[in-house]
């Protein structure tokens, strides 16, 4: 596993690749700001409408609006959406319909360099959105302590791990067809994630499933912080999440070479 | 551009050159030396193995078997240093549709780590090279196809390459698009830049290089100027004769009639429209085929192209 990972590290010409996506973006700019306007929808929408619907429920002792619940979902949710957007539609853009990268492999980059690059853009990228999605949350009062603070590593985090398995899946693209599949993934782990309500719902097997999603663990782990409510457990979430990440990183890397430089 | 004299240590050495992909073999064990300031070209039909040698070339796909150095360095350890120094322009044009032809230039810039002021610098002088100047700020989206074609091969010189690598360059070009590509590669050459092309255009290879070889298959059949190619391979000129057998009846039929031309040529090709006869003077032969009793709907003499040498080397035309 060590060995498949160390040719992801690419080198510093991977910052091309970013410097490319940003002024790719910067011409797309309703799509920057659409960006900064997702998690503030998200959040309005339920804090104006649910929020009165459902309102206080008890989490680990403690009453919280549902809105500061839901809110940490949401993050997990926005980062997942985003990575996936990023990486599998983007990044097959420029694989296969306009082959930007045959062309950016003439010059001094390499593979590798393009990959790390990808994932440095997606971080960049979460990194921006995850910090307005908190900033939002702390202004319109769904943050219940400073500790939301944290939520802004582990949503990094989530990004970035989202975004490995992206430009993993993105590999195994053909056409636009296929972006259905990826929809008919996507679309169940974020309604069964128990994102928008506690897993204890849940039956006790279809809980124990609902452990393995990725935007489960993420969304547990970034409720905790932002309740402040700390477990031992929460290392394990972002371990899981790290693993996850770093699976489809190698997968993506070794595709990508082949795809790339057969 | 700096001045590169002809002299010098090769800059690309293959020896055995192979690439596979699972069983197919695309390139089957080359052997070519291009020495530095010529123009070199792989002449051949599609899919005879041209493109797959060019990415070995250019340092991005990893030959399968044989030796390969360029400029002195193996590809494998030594690919970042050695694209920094190449110039590539691939089949298709692979530039950002939605952005401008400035941004695809200075954004190429940047891949080979070059300061911003010399890339603005260079793209300025680029555009006037290829006639893009009043197009600086256009989408490439809305640029004709000869116009992409010379942004992409601006893109390939904004790190001022020492070999400009160039798949099949006037492909799909009307001819006057092709002319201008042409010109801006002799002042290339002019100017002391390896040429490295492959064409399935004869008018091409003729036009432009100074020594090629013909490929077929995955292998060199041939290699040398385009006129020694054709002094060891075909005749001084050609006699091309077509036919109109309905309103013939010759009673000896095609057959026969063939027969009787390959007496008077060296050689005689029988191609689905046209009967070629290889011989070393034009007129002559084609007055002995009138004597004959011969007629041909219609008759044209012409010098040995590097068609025929490949015609005659391969039993193919190139483009078919």
């Amino acid at each position: 596993m060590l060995t498949r990972l160390v040719p992801v590290i690419g080198s510093r010409r991977a910052r091309h690749i970013v410097e490319r996506n940003f002024e790719v973006y910067r011409s797309q700019w309703l799509m920057l700001i659409s960006g900064f306007f997702e998690p503030l929808f998200y959040l309005l929408s339920i804090g104006i409408g649910l929020n009165k619907l459902v309102g206080n429920l008890t989490v680990g002792g403690r009453v919280v609006s549902y809105a500061a619940f839901v809110a940490p979902g949401m993050l997990a949710t926005s980062m997942m959406n985003g990575a996936v957007i990023d990486t599998i539609m983007n990044v097959f853009f420029r694989l296969k319909i306009t082959h930007s990268y045959d062309s950016i492999l003439a010059t001094p980059l390499d593979v590798n360099d393009v990959a790390l690059g990808e994932i440095g853009w997606a971080t960049g990228r979460a990194a921006i959105y995850s910090a307005s999605f908190i900033v939002c949350m702390i202004l319109l009062g769904d943050a219940p302590s400073w500790w939301v603070l944290l939520c802004w590593p582990a949503a990094l985090l989530t990004g970035v791990a989202f975004a490995g398995v992206g430009l993993a899946s993105c590999t195994f693209v053909r056409s636009w067809q296929d972006f259905d599949m990826i929809t008919l993934v996507q679309l169940p782990i974020f309604l069964f994630s128990a994102t928008f309500f506690p897993i204890t719902l849940y039956p006790r097997w279809l809980g124990a499933l609902v452990q393995l999603s990725p935007l489960y663990q993420s969304a547990a782990l970034l409720r905790g912080l932002s309740l402040g409510q700390f477990s031992g457990v929460m290392v394990l979430r972002a371990g899981y999440l790290v693993v996850f990440g770093l699976v489809g990183l190698s997968v993506a890397a070794r595709r990508f070479a082949r795809i790339l430089t057969p | 551009m700096s001045e590169r004299g002809q002299g010098g240590a090769p800059v690309v050495v293959a020896r055995g050159l192979t690439k596979r992909f699972g069983e197919f073999a695309a390139v089957r064990g080359i052997d070519v030396t291009v020495r530095p300031g010529e123009s070199f070209g792989f002449l051949g039909p599609n899919g005879a193995g041209k493109t797959s040698t060019m990415r070995m070339v250019s340092a991005v796909s990893r030959p399968s078997a044989g030796e390969l150095t360029i400029f002195g360095l193996d590809p494998r350890t030594h690919g970042p240093e050695i694209r920094a120094r190449l110039g590539v322009v691939p089949q298709e044009d692979t530039l950002e549709l939605e952005l401008s032809v400035r941004w695809n230039l200075e954004i190429f810039g940047r891949y080979f780590d070059l300061p911003r002021a010399l890339i603005r610098q260079r793209t300025q002088e680029l555009l006037e090279f290829v006639q893009l100047a009043d197009r600086a700020d256009s989408r490439v989206d809305d640029l004709s196809g000869g116009m992409r074609r010379r942004l992409t091969i601006a893109r390939a010189l904004i790190n001022q390459p020492e070999i400009l690598i160039l798949d099949e360059p006037t492909t799909g070009l009307d001819p006057q698009a092709r002319h201008l590509v042409w010109d801006r590669l002799y002042r290339l050459k002019r100017e002391g830049v390896t040429l490295i092309i492959t064409t399935h255009y004869m008018d091409e290879a003729e036009q432009l290089c100074d020594r090629l070889v013909v490929m077929d298959h995955g292998t060199i059949v041939a290699e040398g100027t385009p006129r020694e190619l054709i002094d060891a391979h075909s005749t001084r000129e050609v006699v091309e004769l077509r036919f109109d057998d309905d309103g013939d009846g010759d009673a000896s039929g095609d057959g026969g009639r063939v027969a009787r031309l390959g007496d008077l040529a060296e050689r005689v090709e029988v191609l689905p429209d046209r009967v070629l006869l290889y011989v070393d003077d034009g007129d002559d032969v084609l007055s002995t085929v009138h004597r004959e009793g011969i007629v041909p709907a219609s008759a044209l003499v012409r010098r040995s192209s590097l068609e025929d040498v490949f015609l005659r080397l391969t039993g193919r035309t190139l483009v078919e």
